[in-house]
């Protein structure tokens, strides 16, 4: 018997109103083989775990040079991001940028002077409702449903750069060149990054995952980072937030970034 | 019927069937060394004999490492879940492969490249993740 185009299409639209042919197609993502069971994988029990990772960015706590270099190379050795020496190819999780780029819809100038000169310390805002992972064809960055880290499979990443084009902060880079060569120091306990995938902050899940803060907060100046669980009310960061003043960055694209800075406040500090 | 240019052609076929066939004779009697990865390292040569288990049977680790590895990535990477429970032996690993597996095997060349070169197969793996150090002279 043979069958022709319309009943193939007949008996392929009722089997999957029925479900029947729906299993095959959505079972490509946790395929466990014989021997693996998903309930064999648990976290650490040390982890940290938090409903809604957040950071509060209190720049009156930066004083010095040094601590802005503290606080960025903790988090550049730590991940093995390299050194490439130009600022075409440059990787960076965690950087300094001026007043007027990192709030630029928030800049007049007649502003205090002091905050308008001080550079600002800007990463991943690991956004509420991040544009890199609605543009990304391959799910390589997703949000983490657990705690609402925007997180990098590098694995699955292509090198397509959508998600740079997408994120209005500037958080992420691409891996241009081979930069194995640039890593001066290797963390042997952290891959690196190869040719053609892009890359960011992870807010350090890693660390998160056996019990430590983010490698930025621990390296920064007493207070000056303060990270934490934004649904806890009792958290510190949500307390700060709750209580002072605070701005995001670009939050009126509707990203809802995650990272909140402390203005003002920098004479007293 | 006659053959022109016959002994050319005849010594040309022949050189021609020699150079082909060069590989095979060549390699008559010679048996095609099998992979024999080693697992000397001073790390498992320091556990006690009934100790050295891998995270399942060592059957199962020979054909199913590579999905064991999928797993592991997916599980860690996308879920965050990073304590695996053998199911033969009920001992804890840290799913990862840089910092676990090659605790044991620190032996890359000796242990991972042994049969990935001889299966001709290359995965990946070492673009990004950190291999351990090793000497030159194995």
């Amino acid at each position: 018997m043979s069958i022709d185009r319309r009943q193939f299409l007949k008996i392929a639209g009722i089997s999957s109103l029925l479900g029947i042919g729906a299993t095959a197609a959505s079972a490509t993502h946790n395929v466990w083989i014989k021997g693996i069971n998903p309930p064999q994988v648990e976290p650490e029990q040390a982890a940290l775990r938090a409903a809604h990772w957040a950071m509060v960015v209190d720049m009156s706590k930066f004083k010095t040079e040094e601590d802005f270099q503290k606080t960025i190379s903790a988090c550049h050795t730590t991940h093995n991001v390299p050194d490439f020496g130009n600022i075409k190819d440059e990787i960076k999780w965690i950087w300094k940028e001026a007043y007027e780029n990192a709030f630029p819809h928030q800049d007049s100038p007649y502003m205090e002077e002091k905050i308008r000169e001080i550079p600002f310390i800007v990463l991943c805002n690991h956004c509420e409702n991040p544009a890199c992972v609605r543009v990304c064809p391959t799910q390589a960055t997703f949000k983490r449903k657990s705690d609402g880290i925007v997180m990098m499979d590098m694995h699955r990443c292509i090198g397509c750069r959508f998600c740079m084009a997408a994120c209005p902060y500037g958080a992420r880079s691409f891996n241009y060149r081979d930069p194995r060569p640039f890593i001066k120091n290797e963390n042997k306990e952290y891959p690196t990054r190869t040719r053609g995938v892009v890359e960011k902050c992870t807010f350090c899940t890693e660390r998160l995952a056996v019990g430590k803060l983010p490698a930025c907060v621990e390296a920064a100046p007493q207070g000056g980072l303060i990270f934490g669980d934004l649904a806890d009310k009792n958290s510190e960061v949500r307390k700060i937030v709750e209580t002072r003043y605070t701005i995001r960055r670009k939050a009126d694209l509707g990203t809802g970034p995650s990272v909140y800075y402390l203005i003002g406040g920098m004479e007293h500090a | 019927m006659k053959l022109y240019d016959g002994g050319k052609i005849l010594v040309g076929l022949l050189v021609f069937v020699a150079f082909a066939t060069f590989p095979f004779y060549n390699n008559i009697g010679k048996v095609n060394a099998k992979p024999e990865p080693k697992f000397d390292t001073p790390a498992i040569l320091q556990m006690p004999e009934q100790e050295r288990k891998c995270v399942e049977s060592k059957e199962f680790m020979r054909t199913e490492h590579m999905q064991l590895l999928n797993n592991w990535r997916d599980s860690v990477v996308r879920d965050g879940y990073r304590r695996y429970t053998s199911e033969t032996s009920g001992k804890n690993f840290n799913m990862s492969l840089q910092n676990e597996c090659m605790r044991c095997h620190s032996n890359k060349k000796k242990f991972c490249d042994e049969c990935h070169n001889y299966m001709a197969v290359k995965p990946y793996c070492w673009d990004c993740h950190i291999a351990p150090k090793e000497d030159d002279r194995s």
